[in-house]
């Protein structure tokens, strides 16, 4: 079963064993607006937790997305590259970013469960 | 969120949240920038059939008196004479040091009244100049209580037959007066998309009615200041306060265009407008940068602030405005570079996040305008 947490900076993880599908939230995508560029990590690099990841351009702003966890980058959502409002129309879906085969898997449990990122997200 | 309590709203600002817009500040007034559409869907929807701006935030000032024309002619470097009643014009307003304080489109509604549209975040600043620079005898109201919409892109005639039919016969910077549905109000064929289109200036108590009335039209959508901006973009338009300011003239922003040419170096009646001297001089020698179009390639946004270097990587420039244009489907910047680099066909990068992004110098505007000139 996917087991998906979310960070402060609207990022979610879904963690399949050791294997971490990162992306960013709906109220992430709508925040940022219409998304018409994304820059992905080459497969193989090596992320600290909190490290830049991926950058993500709107027609409004660039933001980043920073690994929630540690580990190595396995795969990057190529689609992504052409079709950037993936992640405007399916942010938990189809438009995932990365997949990191973690190091310390351990840390997703300072992450937030879907309750509590609701409450932040309805208090902001 | 709280928001400071000086923000003000337009007339037409209940009718935006109703609609869903999301309401952002923007020059002191809490806009629409999107509605729920999107920005991409806004631009384009405004392209391919038609959209409703709600540009009520901009200053309206009428100046009237004895001589107004000769008056005003020391402070905008058009030939106001040479306008007929209802013709408009864009211009810039100089400074001495020939900056340009403000950009406008100045309107003849009869001999001695002209009509200003300002920029919002330019009106108080510009009404002091105004009193300051034009004599005693002159009269300068400031609109406050009159919205401004503008109705763009190709369909919007079609509306504006059912609506005021006199409007259909405006060709692109002239006006009339017209009654629409019982309001009365001042229409114009202009705007800043780079479209056909029209602007209406009326009351502010009738305005949502109006507005209601036009979004009424399947062919209309309502669009906020993000497909604005990037309409405006495409279309090669400089926006005040990024692609030009007090320490820019009208020749480095390549507004040249905008100075009459009776009141250029050898016109019939040459300067006499505020900051002609420094003017002058660049028309004579040239200026040393020049606002130019930018075509970007590859798909990242190159914003405003983004530095413009050369292929031996020295700093040649700065991207003044930049974002994503949804009709070009590619990015589209406005920037200034050293003279030497303004020629079409340039090849230069953007630094966007330290890494080199090729832009070349482009012809603007990115999308052909379309006005109707009859």
């Amino acid at each position: 079963m996917r087991n998906t947490k979310y960070t402060d900076e609207h990022e979610w993880v879904a963690m399949e064993g050791d294997i971490a599908t990162i992306g960013l939230t709906d109220f992430a995508q709508q925040q940022l607006g219409d998304i018409v560029f994304v820059d992905l990590p080459e497969i193989g690099s090596e992320l600290e937790k909190g490290e830049e990841a991926a950058v993500v351009e709107s027609v409004k702003a660039a933001g980043e997305i920073k690994s929630p966890i540690a580990g190595t980058v396995i795969e990057v959502n190529k689609q992504l590259v052409e079709a950037p409002d993936r992640i405007n129309l399916d942010p938990m879906g189809d438009g995932w970013f990365i997949k990191l085969k973690c190091s310390d898997s351990a840390a997703l449990v300072e992450l937030m469960d879907e309750d509590a990122y609701t409450e932040l997200v309805n208090q902001s | 969120m709280n928001k400071p309590s000086s923000i003000r709203k337009t007339p037409l600002y209940a009718l935006h949240v109703e609609l869903g817009a999301k309401m952002v500040p923007f020059a002191g007034y809490d806009m629409p920038i999107q509605y729920p559409g999107g920005i991409i869907k806004e631009h384009q929807h405004t392209r391919t059939h038609a959209g409703l701006f709600d540009v009520s935030h901009m200053g309206q000032i009428l100046l009237s008196g004895p001589n107004i024309t000769r008056e005003l002619e020391r402070l905008l470097p058009v030939d106001l004479e040479a306008l007929d009643t209802d013709q408009q014009s864009y211009a810039v307003l100089t400074t001495s040091s020939g900056g340009i304080l403000d950009d406008l489109i100045v309107t003849r509604f009869s001999e001695d009244v002209f009509f200003l549209v300002v920029n919002a975040a330019c009106k108080q600043q510009d009404i002091e100049h105004l009193r300051n620079n034009l004599g005693a005898d002159i009269q300068i109201e400031t609109l406050t209580d009159r919205a401004l919409i503008a109705l763009q892109a190709p369909n919007a005639y079609k509306v504006m037959a059912k609506l005021a039919p006199a409007t259909n016969d405006l060709v692109f910077m002239h006006g009339c007066r017209t009654v629409i549905s019982g309001v009365e109000c001042y229409v114009t064929r202009s705007g800043y998309t780079g479209e056909d289109g029209f602007e209406i200036s009326l009351p502010a108590a009738q305005s949502e009615s109006v507005a209601r009335l036009i979004l009424s039209f399947d062919e209309i959508e309502p669009i906020g200041l993000g497909a604005r901006d990037s309409l405006r973009l495409e279309a090669g338009l400089c926006l005040y306060g990024h692609d030009m300011d007090c320490t820019t003239s009208p020749i480095e922003a390549a507004l040249l265009w905008s100075i009459s040419k009776s009141r250029r170096p050898d016109g019939s009646k040459a300067g006499g407008f505020i900051g002609a001297e420094e003017i002058f001089s660049q028309i004579r020698n040239g200026a040393s940068r020049k606002r130019v179009g930018l075509a970007v390639a590859g798909r990242v946004p190159v914003r405003e602030g983004a530095r413009l270097v050369n292929s031996a990587g020295e700093e040649i420039g700065s991207v003044t405005s930049g974002g994503f244009g949804a009709t070009l489907n590619a990015p589209v910047a406005l920037g200034y570079v050293g003279s030497e680099f303004s020629k079409v066909g340039t090849q230069l990068f953007a630094l966007v996040r330290d890494k080199k992004i090729p832009v070349t110098v482009a012809k603007t505007p990115s999308v052909p305008q379309r006005y109707y000139r009859g």
